[in-house]
Formats: C-alpha cells, sequence, structure tokens
C-alpha cells in the first residue's frame, strides 16, 4: 500500500487518519538522515572478509547485503556513528571526514 | 534453527532507516538482532511504549517499522498487547484469520523496570502467548537522563547529581529479570548487544515458547552513559565481561548461564570508561568503589549458585 504525504502540510484536518495512523509500514525510508554525517564509513573491499559483523551491529540498518555480501553503506541512512569500523574485526572500514569525501566525490 | 550471519542477513528487515534515533544508539541494534531471530512464517505485532524508541521511530508521518505496531502510554505495553493476543486467538478460533502472529513489545528500563511493571505482571500472570523486550539503558533517557530502577548505583544523572551533597545513585539498582523470573513464565533472559549470536539465540527461544517469554537485553546509550559514540558495542562488552551484566537464561525454571566469564574484569576499567561515573573517581568519592564492586560479586556469585 502506498500513501501519498507529499503535500501533507496542506491537508485539512479531515485529510489526516483518524488516530494518527501512518498507513504505509516502513515509510521512514522516505526520511534521509544521511545529512546527520560528520564521518563517512568507507569500507576496503580488498580487506573486507565478508564477516558480515558490521550489518548486525548497525543501529540505522544501513549496511547493504547483497547475496550474503557486503556491497556497501546506504548513505541516505548512514548517521556516521562509527560502530562498524570501531567492531570491524580486520580494520576494513574507515571514518573519512564527510566533507573530504564529498568533495573526493565531486572530483 | 540457525543462528548463522549468512542466513540472518536473507531475513527481511524490520526496523528500517531512516528513524531518527541517535547515531550510535544502542535501542535499534536490539531490536534489529532481536528481530532476527524471528520465525520467517509469521506475522509481528509490535507493542511499544513511551520512549526513546517510540517517539523517534515513529515521528508522524512517518514509520520505520514494516510490522503492524501500535503505540501505548508508559504503563501499559504489555496490558495491551494482551488485548491484541487475546482478540486473535479468539478470531483464530473463529477461522477469521487464517496467519499466524506473534507479539513483541519493546520497552526501555523506565517503561519495564518502574512505570510498566504492574502491566507485566499482570500479562505474565495470565499466561499471554508474548515477548516482551526489555531494551535497557539504565536511566530515563527519552526524557534527559534521570534515575530509573535499572540505574546503577554511584550513576550520574539529572535526579540524582553529584556535588557536595550528592555522589550519583544512592541505591542499587533492582534485579528485574529474576522478579520476572519469579513469574515461573515459560522463558526468561538477559541479554546483550555485544553478544549478537547469544541474543538471537535467546530471541528464537522467546519465540519458541508457549507462553510469556522476557528477554532484558542491555542496550547502552551514548548520551546518558557519557562515551563516544561508537562505542555502544563496547561499552556492552564490557559490562558482560566485568560481570555487572552477566547473560544468562531461565528456561522453563532452569537457571543456565549462558557466557561464562573465565577472566572477571574489575569494575574499575568499565567505570573509568563512562562520563556518568566520572565523580567516583574524586578523593572525597573513592570509599564508594569497592562497595559497587562488592555488590556486583554478590550478585554474581548468587547468581553462580542459582546456575549450578
Amino acid at each position: 500500500m502506498t500513501w501519498e504525504i507529499k503535500d501533507i502540510q496542506k491537508w485539512d484536518w479531515k485529510k489526516h487518519p483518524a488516530g494518527a495512523v501512518i498507513k504505509d509500514p516502513g515509510n521512514s525510508c522516505q526520511f534521509k538522515t544521511g545529512g546527520w554525517r560528520t564521518f563517512r564509513p568507507i569500507r576496503d573491499d580488498k580487506i573486507c572478509n565478508q564477516c558480515l559483523i558490521c550489518y548486525v551491529f548497525c543501529p540505522d540498518s544501513a549496511i547493504i547485503v547483497k547475496d550474503e555480501k557486503v556491497v556497501g553503506v546506504d548513505y541516505n541512512f548512514c548517521k556516521g556513528c562509527g560502530i562498524c569500523a570501531a567492531e570491524c574485526p580486520v580494520d576494513a572500514i574507515e571514518m573519512v571526514d564527510e566533507s573530504k569525501a564529498k568533495k573526493k566525490q565531486v572530483e | 534453527m540457525s543462528t548463522k550471519l549468512t542466513e540472518l542477513v536473507k531475513k527481511p528487515e524490520i526496523l528500517s532507516g531512516g528513524h531518527r534515533l541517535c547515531a550510535g544508539c544502542g535501542a535499534s541494534i536490539a531490536v534489529r538482532q532481536m528481530l532476527m531471530g524471528a520465525p520467517d512464517d509469521v506475522k509481528l505485532v509490535i507493542a511499544n511504549p513511551t520512549g526513546c524508541l517510540e517517539v523517534s521511530t515513529t515521528i508522524y508521518p512517518y514509520t520505520a517499522w514494516k510490522a503492524s505496531y501500535i503505540h501505548c502510554a508508559f504503563e501499559n505495553a504489555a496490558s495491551t498487547l494482551s488485548g491484541a493476543e487475546a482478540a486473535y486467538q479468539s478470531m483464530k478460533e473463529q477461522g477469521r484469520i487464517k496467519e499466524d502472529f506473534r507479539f513483541v513489545a519493546f520497552g526501555g528500563d523506565g517503561g519495564t523496570y518502574d512505570i510498566g511493571l504492574q502491566a507485566l505482571s499482570g500479562a505474565l500472570e495470565r499466561g499471554h502467548r508474548l515477548i516482551y523486550v526489555c531494551y535497557n539503558n539504565e536511566a530515563y533517557m527519552n526524557t534527559g537522563i534521570q534515575r530509573s530502577g535499572a540505574t546503577i548505583m554511584g550513576s550520574w544523572t539529572t535526579t540524582s547529581p553529584h556535588g557536595v551533597k550528592g555522589s550519583g545513585k544512592k541505591e542499587n539498582r533492582k534485579d528485574l529479570t529474576a522478579i520476572v523470573a519469579a513469574h515461573n513464565i515459560p522463558y526468561v533472559a538477559q541479554a546483550s548487544i555485544s553478544h549478537w549470536k547469544d541474543l538471537v539465540r535467546k530471541s528464537q527461544k522467546a519465540f519458541a515458547a508457549d507462553g510469556p517469554a522476557f528477554i532484558n537485553v542491555l542496550a547502552p546509550c551514548h548520551r546518558g552513559w557519557r562515551y563516544d559514540m561508537e562505542k555502544t558495542v563496547e561499552m556492552a562488552k564490557m559490562a558482560v565481561q566485568s560481570c555487572i551484566w552477566p547473560l544468562y537464561e531461565v528456561d522453563n525454571g532452569k537457571w543456565k548461564l549462558t557466557t561464562k566469564v573465565p577472566n572477571k574484569k574489575d569494575i574499575l576499567e568499565y567505570l573509568k570508561s563512562q562520563g556518568r561515573f566520572s565523580h567516583l573517581f574524586k578523593e572525597e568519592n573513592k570509599h564508594l568503589l569497592p562497595i559497587i564492586q562488592q555488590n556486583i560479586d554478590e550478585e554474581w556469585e548468587k547468581l553462580l549458585k542459582k546456575c549450578e
């Protein structure tokens, strides 16, 4: 079920469901929390041994796993807490200053 | 069921990203690990009393939960869920619901140790088939770090300050896991987010239990405990290693230590790593350190006897 909330600011009270019911489960994925980040986790695929420990400790469900392998970090949601880097047993994740990482991305 | 990570990553994510818990929050880690233990063929109903987890995951018009979810008042998560469970059982009997549902409540330590204890006790006594998970961060963090029944002795909070007259919380915490175990329900456990395999296994056991189950999960809070945010898992690990948070289960009345601690660490290292205990190392408060250690040792010895 999709629940269109783009113009919710303009809704009158009758349009809001009674009891503040949210009709679209998991729609917080439309709300990006990546802007909170001051440090960005960057994973080195050569060092990573695919132990998946980062997945199990990520508070923001931001580790992307495909076919049982970590393929990246979802920077839309990653808040840059650094738990993945701290808990990585092989130190494959480095926390890089967000502004520098962004600059590098542009280049 | 398997606790292999390669199997667990295939499960659907029930708490999606985009929620507004702090970076490095222990609560969402506890929820994610707990729900990794849910069976694949059931649907979930989640109840959530007021607390950090509730206010940050369900800010209108967004919700992070990909399951049926109900927010209730601070004191009645267990009774709300009891009602839902009873209605489900009745409708299932009448043939109006075909699918299998499981009921899980996630309460903070304030909503479980203090405010929701009466409702929890009633739900356990009535024998509803539900799982109550307490994500324990040892104070009322949502309202700005006030002391709760779970706060450790000596800990600073805004309502147990330190200064000329005070030196942190004066009283020792209550042993809620043992209080719940005294209800003689099928499954009770104490877990920590740092020991994820242990937690997932306990979650699987709780989902399999035919009756009420309770899991008390240590979920550190870096805002309230005063440490750097990347150390959340490390703090939980240190708590287990210093035996201030022992991991055990009570499976149908049988007490069992699930993580053995061969080299029990001194509590000083744990206390030093957190700002909430920094005043204990001042000259005028140093006499409290051996008392805290003694409390932990006594509780640990008591637990070992129960687990024999």
